[in-house]
Formats: C-alpha cells, sequence, structure tokens
C-alpha cells in the first residue's frame, strides 16, 4: 500500500513536469478553465436574480450546494479526469503497455496524468462557497467545518467512481466516450441545484440509483440545518462516506470486469 | 522455459447482413499452437503480416487470454499471474513507445526502477551497464520525443533490461532501424543472452536478424506452425538466392561470377542472384571485384514471405513432411 502510493507519487509528479514541458499551453488552459467555469456561474446567478427561490432554497444556499458540488468535481477531475484520453490508449496500444507492467491497471491509468490545468476550476468553486458562507447565515462549530472537508473529499470519490464505472464503455467500444461524458457531465450539472426541483422519478433516480446527490445535497442539508423538503430520512446526511466506498468497490469490480472483456476480445 | 500447448485464439467479428443485421463470426487468429523454447533460446518467431505472431506474444506476456489452451511462462500462467509474471519478463513492442515521452530519457529508467521495485543498488549496476554497452550518455538527459529512432531503441532496450528479466519478447525490435543501428541491437540481444542467459522471443521481418541472433526458429501462417528447427537449415532449404547489386565504374557485359548469375543490367549497375549453398556474399565480391572496377555494392536478402511461399511450394500442406523439424 505504501509502496503503491511512493509510486503514485512518483508518476504524477512525472506526469506534472510533463505537461511543465509546455508551459504556455498549460498557463492558457488554466485561464480559459478559469473564465469558462467563471462565465457558468455568473449564468446561474442571473437566473437566480430573476428567481430568487428556488423551491424552498434561496440564491445563496443554492449557491452553497453549488460550491460543494464544484469543489468535487474539480478534486475528482485532477485525479480521474484523464480517464477520458483511455479510448485514445487502448486504440494506441499504450494500454497493453500498461498490462505488460507489474502494476494494475487502473492504477496505472489513473497515474498517467493529473489535470493540474484543473485547478481554474477549484477555485471558481471554492470562490462560490466563500460568497455562500458570506451570505448565510451558517451556525459554523468544529462538526460542520469537519462535514465541509469530509464532504468535499468524499464528494470527489463518489465523482470518480461514477466516472470509472462509466469509461469502462470504452472497451467495449472504444469510441464510447462521448456517451459516457454526456453521462459524468450532464451528472455534474444536475449535483448543481437541489434535487427538489427535478421530478419525482427522477430524484429518486439521483438520489438511490445514481449516488451524486450524496456528494452535495444531503451534506448541505445538514450543514445549513435545513428540514429535507422530501422529508427523506436524515442519517442520509452522513452517508456520504458509505456511498464512496460503496460506489469505489462497484466500481473497482466493473473495471475488473471490463479488462477481463478486453483481454479475451483483444480490443 | 516458454511453454504452449494446443493453443487457441479466436476473434469475433461481425459481418454486415443487410443494413442493420450483422452475423457474428468467429476468425481464428491461433490455431492449435504446439511448442516449447528452452530457458536460453534465443528464437526467432516469424511469420508473415497477420499469422498471429504479435496475437501469441500477447497470450504468452498476459496481455490477452487464450480462447483454448495452455500456456506456461516460467512456470506462470501469464493472464491469470499477469503481475507476476511481469516482474521477470521484458516486452518491447517496437512500434510502440514505453518511455515517458516528454521527460529525459533517465527518468524513464528512474520511473521504471519504482514501477518493478528494483533495489536501488542493482539498479545502477544495470544502469551503469547499459550505459557504456548501448552508449546512452550522449542523450541521457534528453527528453525521449527529441531523441533519433536508433537512439530510442536503445533507450527501450535499457527500460526492459533493467529489472534482470528472465525472458525477453520483442515484437520487431529492429524494424525501420538503419544498418547501424539493427547492428547495435543485434549484439546487445547476443550479449544479454550469453552474459545473463535471458531466454528471447523475438518477432521480425529481417532475415539478418534470424542469421545473427537466432539458434532457433518457429515459422507460423495463418496462426499454425508451419516450421520448428534450426535456422542454418531454414535458409540452406528456404532461405531463397540472395542478391549482389553491385555498382561499377562504367558499364561493361554481364560478369561471368562462379555460383552466381547475372539477373539484371542497368548501367553501370547489376544484380548477381546466388544460393548461399553454393558460395558466399564474399566469394562474390571478390570475383566481381577482380573482373570490373567496383564503386559500391548491396547484399540483398529474401524476405520472409518468399522463404514462406518456399515451404509451401516445396512442401504441399497434403503429404507428410519428410523430416521431424517439418510440422
Amino acid at each position: 500500500m505504501a509502496d503503491s502510493v511512493r509510486v503514485y507519487l512518483w508518476l504524477i509528479s512525472a506526469a506534472i513536469r510533463a505537461q511543465l514541458e509546455y508551459r504556455v499551453s498549460f498557463a492558457l488552459d488554466v485561464i480559459g478553465m478559469f473564465l469558462v467555469t467563471f462565465l457558468d456561474f455568473v449564468a446561474v446567478l442571473v437566473i437566480f436574480h430573476n428567481v430568487p427561490q428556488l423551491g424552498s432554497f434561496t440564491v445563496a444556499e443554492v449557491a452553497f450546494v453549488y460550491a460543494l458540488s464544484a469543489m468535487s468535481f474539480a478534486l475528482a477531475e485532477f485525479a480521474v479526469g484523464h480517464l477520458d484520453a483511455l479510448s485514445e490508449m487502448v486504440r494506441t496500444g499504450s494500454f497493453d503497455v500498461m498490462l505488460a507492467r507489474p502494476r494494475g491497471t487502473l492504477f496505472q491509468v489513473l497515474a498517467a496524468d493529473f489535470r493540474v490545468r484543473r485547478l481554474g476550476q477549484l477555485l471558481q468553486g471554492a470562490a462560490v462557497f466563500v460568497y455562500a458562507v458570506g451570505a448565510l447565515d451558517v451556525p459554523w462549530n468544529a462538526a460542520r467545518i469537519a462535514m465541509v472537508v469530509v464532504t468535499v473529499l468524499f464528494g470527489a470519490a463518489i465523482f470518480s467512481a461514477v466516472w470509472v464505472f462509466v469509461i469502462c464503455v470504452v472497451f467495449w467500444a472504444i469510441e464510447g466516450r462521448e456517451a459516457s461524458s454526456a453521462f459524468t457531465y450532464g451528472g455534474q450539472f444536475l449535483t448543481q441545484f437541489p434535487i427538489e426541483i427535478y421530478s419525482q422519478w427522477l430524484r429518486r433516480f439521483l438520489a438511490y440509483l445514481v449516488p451524486m446527490a450524496f456528494v452535495s445535497y444531503f451534506p448541505s442539508l445538514y450543514m445549513l440545518d435545513k428540514e429535507d423538503p422530501l422529508g427523506l430520512p436524515s442519517f442520509l446526511r452522513f452517508s456520504a462516506p458509505i456511498v464512496a466506498v460503496g460506489a469505489a468497490i462497484v466500481a473497482g469490480a466493473m473495471w475488473r470486469f471490463a479488462v477481463r472483456h478486453y483481454r479475451s476480445t483483444g480490443g | 522455459m516458454i511453454e504452449v500447448e494446443h493453443l487457441e485464439k479466436r476473434f469475433v467479428a461481425w459481418q454486415k447482413r443487410g443494413v442493420l443485421r450483422r452475423e457474428r463470426r468467429e476468425v481464428p487468429a491461433v490455431d492449435d499452437l504446439t511448442f516449447s523454447v528452452a530457458g536460453g533460446t534465443v528464437c526467432g518467431y516469424i511469420g508473415p503480416n497477420g499469422a498471429g505472431k504479435s496475437t501469441t506474444v500477447k497470450m504468452l506476456t498476459g496481455i490477452l487470454v487464450p480462447s483454448a489452451g495452455r500456456v506456461a511462462v516460467g512456470g506462470l500462467e501469464p493472464s491469470r499471474q499477469r503481475i507476476k509474471l511481469a516482474r521477470r519478463i521484458g516486452t518491447m513492442f517496437g512500434q510502440r513507445v514505453q518511455l515517458w515521452w516528454d521527460l529525459p530519457l533517465i527518468d524513464s529508467f528512474e520511473l521504471l526502477r519504482h514501477i518493478y521495485r528494483v533495489p536501488a543498488a542493482r539498479f545502477r549496476e544495470n544502469l551503469a551497464t547499459f550505459r557504456e554497452l548501448l552508449e546512452l550518455d550522449p542523450f541521457l538527459q534528453t527528453p525521449v520525443r527529441q531523441l533519433s529512432l536508433g537512439q530510442r531503441v536503445r533507450g527501450e532496450l535499457t527500460a526492459v533490461m533493467l529489472h534482470d528479466p528472465e525472458v525477453l519478447f520483442l515484437d520487431e525490435p529492429t524494424i525501420r532501424l538503419d544498418v547501424d543501428a539493427k547492428e547495435r541491437v543485434r549484439e546487445f540481444l547476443t550479449e544479454v543472452n550469453r552474459e545473463r542467459g535471458v531466454t528471447v522471443l523475438l518477432t521480425t521481418h529481417d532475415l539478418a536478424d534470424i542469421e545473427r541472433l537466432c539458434n532457433r526458429i518457429l515459422m507460423i501462417d495463418r496462426g499454425r506452425l508451419i516450421y520448428d528447427g534450426d535456422v542454418d537449415d531454414l535458409l540452406a532449404r528456404y532461405g531463397g538466392e540472395r542478391t549482389l547489386v553491385v555498382d561499377l565504374e562504367e558499364p561493361v557485359a554481364p560478369l561471368e561470377v562462379p555460383g552466381a548469375r547475372v539477373e539484371r543490367v542497368d548501367g553501370p549497375r547489376q544484380w548477381l542472384r546466388f544460393r548461399r549453398d553454393e558460395t558466399s556474399a564474399a566469394a562474390v565480391t571478390a570475383a566481381v571485384a577482380q573482373r570490373a572496377k567496383l564503386v559500391d555494392l548491396a547484399l540483398e536478402e529474401p524476405d520472409i514471405e518468399e522463404v514462406v511461399r518456399r515451404i509451401y511450394t516445396s512442401q504441399p500442406r497434403e503429404s507428410q513432411p519428410p523430416r521431424s523439424s517439418l510440422l
């Protein structure tokens, strides 16, 4: 385990050094990403400016939910965002190179890159968070502060697990990447808004099937000290770590199954 | 060291039948392959394009799972014990870069040391050996993307040897290299086989690789083994005729050289064909030099496809081969 962490850090630092070989493109990427996500947020503000209340949530409360989700998503992108490149790896044969090495394939794929350029998104999420906290009157205490950290970290783990699960499509259809990114990016878009505004079936789907509600919605209810307008049981507010572990186990199993399929079809 | 029994690999191909209907069809890439390779052998694994060479190598290294049959490398089953096996073998794909493209060459070695858990002292020792043997020092600090193909292959060879593998699987290690670089690769492989007892299985299209390196040949075609035996025998029987191309100072009448015949004349250039069991390239060259002023020369070997064709024409598939080395 300690050895794997060390090797992961070695490989990640190599990937970052490789990115820094192209300094200008790196800087432009960070700036570009920041601008895009900022405009995204402005668009959300414009909507809420005209609709001061969304369900039983105020603008600041929505911003709070959005910020937690955005920070988790940015962290997940750092760690697993380059799964996008998996179909490329399979197609060019660099996935075969990984199979020839004495390490797990998911480990090697994840360690192959680290999207530092997504820093813009993390900063943007943090900025919205600061704004929301300033506008809200959150009864802060040690438990709530810890909850923010736990929520963001396990939220990132949940996003990552969903991502790994969905990208496995690539092993069946090398060009399946488009289909799966519609799912993950769409998923992030959904968690940016309180799930109350979605219709009944979609709400169930989100809360129970897709674990993304745990990324920000349930924890936010706790931190904002709100009643769940949907009346769901209150233990859900603290279930993010369990959901994250469960999602990781399912995603890992799916990955192994998909790679076995790949190895017996020859891609 | 390597054992293969009734190995099969079938790929599924979908064939279009009408607008939406597709028909599932299984295409055998490797078909009932049986052979074994003893430790310390340098074995050439050859055959025409699409014969199933790479598929076999992928099954031997655990990258693909066989459809049927049994494979063992160093006593391990590759597809089930992939990670364990990977520590004991080295795999090099001629067409794919295994090094870190944007980083200095030395960094790739350092990363592989961690991936393979090579003890620091052993790593230093090996690196020192290969730096000298392959003359890596001039480009050790150069990013891999800036290396010439020859330099990169030298880097790749070092990379696969750092963890002291017992078996090397090399897929077209000399492809697209110039003569000088090819020679370096061959010298290196001869050296690691002799000094370290490394077993080598290499696929190649270059008959010169086989002549220089291999003491055993496995030839496959359409997924089936068609020849298993030593190199001299293969070349003598099916190696075909070699061609010496000579550029003379001025055009002369077709040269008369014992054991060779002029096949073509184009101004001052002549093509002389000869059989390798009748005379040697050196003898033909010397004879030409005696008769005319020689400016330049080149030796052309028959290609693998021609050897395969000869095996078929001299040995109809249906009839029983007279020698045990012919399957």
